[in-house]
C-alpha cells in the first residue's frame, strides 16, 4: 500500500502546473471564456503536440503514454486551479474514456490515435431536457432499420458540443424506460441532421451545447457495446467522468483557498491584516479542511479508476468511490468559492477580481453530472435499499 | 500510489483475525463492542484481563521497536492490526495510553533506566497509564499549569503539588505522566518538567467527574507533596514542554483507523434503526445516513494519505492538520443523525435513574469530542497558522 505520489507524479504535477500558469493566465481566461468557441486553439494544439496531455491514460498500442488514471487525476486537479479553457475534459474525460469502455476493437484503431496526435476532438451527449443525470436522462430515441440505426432527440449541456469533432451519443429504443433500451453510438459530429448549438451559461469557462438529432442515419459500425443494453457501459463512463470532474473541483478549492489566505494577508484594516483575525483564520482553516478531505476522496477515486482499467478488485468501488468523491467536492469546492468572496470583501464582488470565476465554475461543476444530493442518494441507494 | 497490501500483509491480516477469532471468548465475549468512548468505565476488571491476553499473544507495543520488546512492525501491519482489531469487536484498550503515548515518549526522550523500569510493564499489559496535562486554568491554553515541582534535597525526590482535570482512566491506572512547573515565576512553556508518578501513594487523590452522561470516565486528580523518584523526570527540568509536545505527536496515527472502524459500527447501528423505523425511507434521513458515510469513507482515505506520507517536497502534512477536526465534527454530527432516526423513542431510557442506550451515550459523549485534545477552535487556529501560514493570535507578552 502506498497511497502518496511517486516521483514521476509529482513531476507530472510540476509540469502540469508550470505549463498551465503559463498559458492559463486570467488574461488568456478572459479572452477565451467571452468567446463561443472558448478555448484558444494555439495553446490546445501546443498542449496535445508538445505536451501530449489528452494521450496520457490512452494505451501506447493506440497511440497514447499508457499512464494511469491518478496521473489524469493530477493534471486534471490543476486545470481546475488554473480554470484551464479547453475542450480537454469533453475529449478525454468524456470521448476517451467512452471509446475505451465501449468501443469496439476498430472504434478505438479509428478515434484514439487521431486523439492522441491532437488532430481529434469528442465528446458524450446523453441527457436530455430533463436535466436528470441517470439512465432516465436518456430520452434519445433509436430505431434500427436493417444495418442501420436512426436517432432522434434532443441533448442538452453537453461539454464543447457545439466545437468537437465527433459525438458520442446515448439513445433508446422508444418503448423503453430507466436504465433498459439505452445504445450507444458514435458518429461524425457534422453527419447529417445533426444540428448543434452553443448554450451560453453562467459559467463562461465551461461551454455547453444544445444538440438535435432529426433522423439521423448512421450504420451498424456506429454502434458502441452492445444493442440496447449499453447502460451498465454508459454507467461506467459517467463514473470516470465524474471522477474527473471530482479532481478539477479539488483544483478549484485550492485555488479559491490561495487566493483568500493571499488577499487576507495582504489587506489591512484596524491597523493589521485581516489574516490575523480568528473569524477569518477559520474560516479559511475549514476551507482548507473541505480542500483536503475532497483530495483524500479524489486520489481515492483515481486508484479505483486504475484498477477499474486494470481488472484489480478494487473496481468493484467505482460508483461508489465516485459519488463519494463528487458530492463531497461539489459541496466544498461551493462553500469555498462562496467563502473566497466573503473573504475578499467588496473587490470579491467585482468581475475585475478572478473570484467570482471560480464561484461560477464551483456551480456548473456542482451541477454537471450531478449535485451533491444526487450522489448522496446513489450511496443512499446502495446503504439502504 | 496504490492501494492494494502486498500478499504477506494479507497474511499478517489472517493472523490477526484468527488470532482475535479465538480469544475473543468465554470470559472476554462480553466485551466484543464495549469499552468505547461513552462506554469507558464498563467491565475495567475484564478489560485489565484483556490486555494481559493481548500481551500473551504479543499484540501490546506493535509498533515499538523490536529492541524496546516491540515487534517493529510496518505501518502496514499496524493498519491491519487495528482495524481487524475493531473489526473484531474487541474492546476499547485500556493500556492505550502507556501504549501509545508512554512507551513512544520514553523510547524517545527517555533515559535507558526509565526504558528498563517502565517499558515492560506496558508490553505485559499490567501497568495501565493516564496523562496529566490539563488543569483547571490550563485547557486549551495548556502551558498555563500551575502544578509544582519541587525538588526535596533531604528525601532526594520531587514533591508534586498542584491539580489536574479531564484524566480519562486515572481511577483504574498504576501511573501518571504529569507536566508541572520546576521554576517558580516562570510562565508559559518555559520552566516545566515532564514527570513518571506512581498512582498508588498518599499524595495523590483521584475523584470521578460525574459528567452529562451520568457516567464518569474523566477524573480530577490531586497532587500533594505527591513523591516522584529523583530519576523519574523525563529530559531535564524546564525542558517538559519539548517532552510534552513530541507525545501530542505521537497522539495521531495509526490507532486512527481502529477508531473509524469503531465508528463504523455506530454508524451500522444507526442504519439498522432508521431500517427498523422506516426513517431510511425518509429524503432527509436519507441525504444524512449517506453523507455520514461518505464523510466516514473519506476519513479512512485520508488515513492512508497520512500514514503513507506523502513524499511531497517535504511540507507539513496537511491532511494530518484536518484530522482531528474533521473525524470530531463528523462523530457529533453522527450522534444528532443517531437521534433524528429513532425520532421521539430517543428520549427513552433503557431504564431508571439515567441507564442510557448505547445511541443516546454516543450522542451525548460526542459532545467531548469537538473539545478535548485541542477544541475545534484550536484545532482551526493550527491550521491556519500551521497549514496555511496566517499570523499568529496576539497574545499578551509573556
Amino acid at each position: 500500500m502506498e497511497f502518496s505520489f511517486t516521483d514521476e507524479q509529482l513531476m507530472i504535477r510540476d509540469t502540469a502546473q508550470s505549463f498551465l500558469s503559463e498559458v492559463s493566465t486570467s488574461s488568456a481566461i478572459r479572452n477565451t471564456m467571452g468567446t463561443e468557441h472558448g478555448f484558444d486553439d494555439n495553446v490546445w494544439q501546443r498542449l496535445c503536440t508538445q505536451m501530449g496531455w489528452q494521450a496520457t491514460h490512452i494505451p501506447e498500442e493506440y497511440g497514447g503514454f499508457g499512464l494511469g488514471y491518478v496521473e489524469l487525476v493530477i493534471m486534471l486537479e490543476q486545470m481546475g486551479q488554473h480554470l484551464f479553457c479547453s475542450p480537454f475534459f469533453a475529449t478525454v474525460c468524456l470521448g476517451a474514456n467512452a471509446l475505451l469502455v465501449a468501443g469496439t476493437e476498430a472504434q478505438k484503431q479509428h478515434y484514439l490515435p487521431q486523439i492522441c496526435n491532437g488532430s481529434l476532438t469528442a465528446t458524450l451527449a446523453y441527457t436530455g431536457s430533463s436535466g436528470k443525470w441517470d439512465a432516465h436522462s436518456v430520452d434519445a430515441v433509436v430505431l434500427a432499420k436493417d444495418n442501420e440505426y436512426v436517432l432522434n432527440g434532443v441533448y442538452r449541456y453537453v461539454p464543447d458540443g457545439h466545437t468537437t469533432d465527433v459525438l458520442i451519443v446515448a439513445a433508446r429504443n422508444s418503448d423503453t424506460s430507466g436504465q433498459s433500451g439505452i445504445s450507444l453510438f458514435v458518429t461524425d459530429a457534422n453527419a447529417k441532421g445533426v444540428t448543434r448549438e452553443y448554450l451560453p451559461t453562467m459559467d463562461q469557462t465551461k461551454k455547453q451545447a444544445h444538440i438535435v438529432f432529426d433522423n439521423v442515419v448512421v450504420n451498424e459500425h456506429a454502434l458502441m457495446g452492445e444493442y440496447a443494453n449499453a447502460w451498465p457501459l454508459l454507467d461506467k463512463i459517467l463514473n470516470l467522468a465524474t471522477i474527473a470532474t471530482a479532481a478539477e473541483q479539488v483544483g478549484g478549492s485550492q485555488q479559491v483557498l490561495n487566493m483568500s489566505v493571499a488577499y487576507t494577508k495582504e489587506r489591512v484594516q484596524f491597523g493589521r491584516a485581516i489574516a490575523g483575525f480568528q473569524a477569518v483564520k477559520h474560516q479559511a482553516a475549514d476551507m482548507m479542511l473541505r480542500t483536503e478531505v475532497g483530495r483524500s476522496a479524489v486520489y481515492y477515486a483515481a486508484c479505483v479508476a486504475q484498477e477499474f482499467f486494470d481488472g484489480g478488485s478494487l473496481a468493484r468501488e467505482l460508483g461508489e468511490a465516485a459519488s463519494v468523491a463528487k458530492s463531497y467536492c461539489s459541496d466544498g469546492y461551493f462553500k469555498n468559492a462562496g467563502d473566497a468572496i466573503q473573504l475578499h470583501g467588496g473587490v470579491g464582488f467585482t468581475w475585475e477580481y478572478d473570484v467570482h470565476l471560480y464561484f461560477k465554475r464551483a456551480k456548473s461543476s456542482e451541477m454537471f453530472l450531478g449535485n451533491g444530493a444526487y450522489h448522496r442518494e446513489r450511496v443512499a441507494k446502495m446503504l439502504l435499499d | 500510489m496504490k492501494l492494494s497490501f502486498s500478499k504477506a500483509d494479507e497474511k499478517f491480516r489472517e493472523e490477526v483475525a484468527q488470532w482475535l477469532n479465538d480469544n475473543l471468548v468465554e470470559e472476554f465475549a462480553q466485551l466484543k463492542f464495549r469499552g468505547g468512548p461513552g462506554d469507558e468505565h464498563m467491565f475495567p476488571d475484564e478489560r485489565k484481563k484483556w490486555e494481559a491476553k493481548l500481551a500473551e499473544g504479543g499484540w501490546i507495543g506493535i509498533a515499538w521497536p523490536k529492541e524496546y520488546g516491540g515487534r517493529g512492525c510496518s505501518i502496514e501491519q499496524q493498519v491491519i492490526f487495528n482495524e481487524e482489531y475493531a473489526r473484531a469487536g474487541a474492546p476499547g484498550r485500556v493500556g492505550h495510553i502507556g501504549e501509545g503515548l508512554t512507551g513512544p515518549t520514553l523510547i524517545a526522550f527517555g533515559s535507558e533506566a526509565q526504558k528498563q523500569r517502565y517499558l515492560p510493564g506496558i508490553l505485559s499489559g499490567n501497568d495501565l497509564w493516564c496523562q496529566g496535562y490539563s488543569e483547571p486554568g490550563a485547557g486549551s491554553d495548556l502551558s498555563n499549569v500551575r502544578t509544582k515541582a519541587v525538588f526535596d534535597e533531604a528525601i532526594g525526590k520531587w514533591l508534586i503539588t498542584g491539580q489536574k482535570v479531564w484524566t480519562s482512566l486515572a481511577h483504574e491506572s498504576d501511573y501518571i505522566f504529569v507536566i508541572a512547573r520546576t521554576e517558580s515565576g516562570t510562565k508559559g512553556h518555559k520552566g516545566l518538567g515532564f514527570f513518571l508518578l506512581n498512582m498508588d501513594q498518599p499524595g495523590i487523590e483521584v475523584r470521578g467527574i460525574k459528567q452529562l452522561t451520568g457516567t464518569s470516565e474523566f477524573n480530577e486528580v490531586f497532587f500533594d507533596n505527591a513523591e516522584c523518584d529523583a530519576q523519574d523526570i523525563v529530559g531535564k527540568p524546564g525542558e517538559g514542554w519539548a517532552v510534552a509536545m513530541g507525545l501530542l505527536g505521537f497522539e495521531r496515527g495509526v490507532s486512527t483507523l481502529g477508531q473509524q472502524m469503531q465508528f463504523q459500527n455506530e454508524l451500522d447501528e444507526v442504519i439498522v434503526a432508521a431500517k427498523n423505523n422506516g426513517t431510511h425511507k425518509d429524503p432527509m434521513i436519507r441525504q444524512r445516513i449517506a453523507d455520514a458515510h461518505i464523510g466516514l469513507k473519506i476519513m479512512r482515505y485520508n488515513s492512508l494519505r497520512m500514514l503513507s506520507g506523502n513524499g511531497d517536497d517535504g511540507s507539513l502534512q496537511k491532511e494530518a492538520l484536518i484530522y482531528k477536526l474533521f473525524w470530531a465534527t463528523w462523530h457529533r454530527d453522527l450522534g444528532e443523525l443517531a437521534m433524528d432516526v429513532l425520532g421521539p423513542e430517543a428520549e427513552i431510557l433503557s431504564a431508571a435513574p439515567y441507564e442510557l442506550s448505547r445511541m443516546q451515550a454516543l450522542y451525548l459523549f460526542v459532545r467531548s469530542d469537538t473539545i478535548y485534545g485541542g477544541t475545534n477552535e484550536i484545532q482551526r487556529n493550527i491550521i491556519a497558522e500551521r497549514g496555511l501560514g496566517m499570523p499568529k493570535d496576539i497574545r499578551p507578552t509573556l
